[in-house]
């Protein structure tokens, strides 16, 4: 195979690591979705959390991104 | 038809060209007027314009003073008062403008013609070291050598405690390379999708035009994709207010550990 193609073909796999983040803010969004129509009132205080959470499983998504970046451009 | 060049729209280009100035220990810098620095300035200018017309004092707040109370209170409330508590009073200042420099950047981003300024990894990098600077600062000014203890967990064996220091210095470590590459990821993806969806609005529908047969049905996949455009924009305007929220309350919780260390708050 010539390097030029297993590289592009490397980043791309590299982007498979953001389906482990997919599937964390789909378990997140969906729990709190869940708490929040059993128990309405605390919904809104649980906000920030839902944000940060949201914020910390993005994270290992974009290590994949990252790491396709620089497989690209390195 | 043009190449498509989704990466073209991040490129910075001087607008004023400075001579390089030397600085002392970093040696020559380009102080150049480019898009990226223009596009800070315009930020930092409707910054200081909403306060200056939102911070009128009057008894019965305006428009703009109604909603740079209601921001400031959710900042206080939410944010500093909410995470960090009493003590984290003296902090809304830098959260606040933390928050509203990401968010102003982020939204110009989002104008027709604009330049975003934190898909730039430089800046958001410059933005994650001095985050974690002041946090590492006001964790030893509060608590002096103390602050090693934020590493130590407390309550089992000592050699424990050793092996679990090295993951939690480690995780310390990298929450500026996290608090970067996040803001630079989500700004660089919401642009990059959106641009690759307004390419084959012209790309599709150009094809569709040509004479009378099947491939007028691209058409249907033009009109799609500028439905997709739309939808998309929508998202990343969320997006970017969001984004800004996330790093201000990050910005808390680190803050949070240092400030409330022997506390637990």
């Amino acid at each position: 195979m010539n390097p030029e193609s297993a590289k592009l073909i490397g980043a791309g796999l590299a982007m498979t690591g953001l389906i482990g983040a997919g599937a964390g803010l789909g378990i997140l969004f969906g729990n709190y979705l869940q708490a929040a129509i059993r128990n309405p009132a605390a919904a809104a205080g649980e906000r920030t959390y839902l944000f940060l959470g949201m914020a910390l499983a993005e994270t290992m998504g974009l290590f994949g991104f990252v790491m396709g970046l620089l497989i690209l451009f390195k | 038809m043009a190449a498509i060049e989704p990466m073209e729209q991040f490129l910075v280009r001087r607008f004023v060209d400075f001579p390089p100035i030397p600085v002392p220990g970093l040696g020559m810098v380009d102080l150049s007027i480019t898009n990226s620095v223009l596009f800070m300035m315009i930020a930092a200018t409707l910054i200081c314009l909403f306060f200056f017309a939102a911070a009128k004092r009057e008894l019965v707040p305006g428009r703009l003073q109604a909603v740079a109370e209601m921001l400031y209170g959710m900042v206080d409330n939410v944010l500093t008062g909410g995470i960090i508590g009493d003590r984290g009073r003296p902090f809304l200042p830098l959260v606040f403008t933390l928050f509203l420099l990401i968010a102003f950047l982020n939204l110009l981003g989002l104008t027709p013609g604009g330049f975003t300024v934190t898909s730039q990894l430089a800046v958001t990098a410059t933005l994650a070291v001095m985050t974690f600077l002041i946090v590492l600062a006001v964790g030893f000014a509060r608590n002096g050598l103390g602050f090693f203890k934020l590493f130590w967990p407390s309550g089992m064996h000592p050699a424990m405690s050793a092996f679990l220091m090295v993951i939690e210095m480690i995780s310390f470590l990298i929450r500026p390379f996290t608090l970067a590459l996040r803001l630079f990821g989500n700004m660089l993806g919401g642009h990059v999708v959106v641009y690759i969806f307004a390419t084959f609005v012209i790309g599709l529908g150009a094809f569709g035009l040509q004479g009378i047969g099947l491939n007028n049905l691209g058409l249907i996949g033009s009109g799609m994709s500028f439905m997709m455009v739309l939808a998309l924009t929508a998202l990343d305007f969320v997006i970017a207010i969001i984004q800004a929220f996330v790093w201000a309350a990050l910005t808390c919780v680190y803050l949070n550990e240092v400030v409330n260390l022997d506390h637990g708050h």
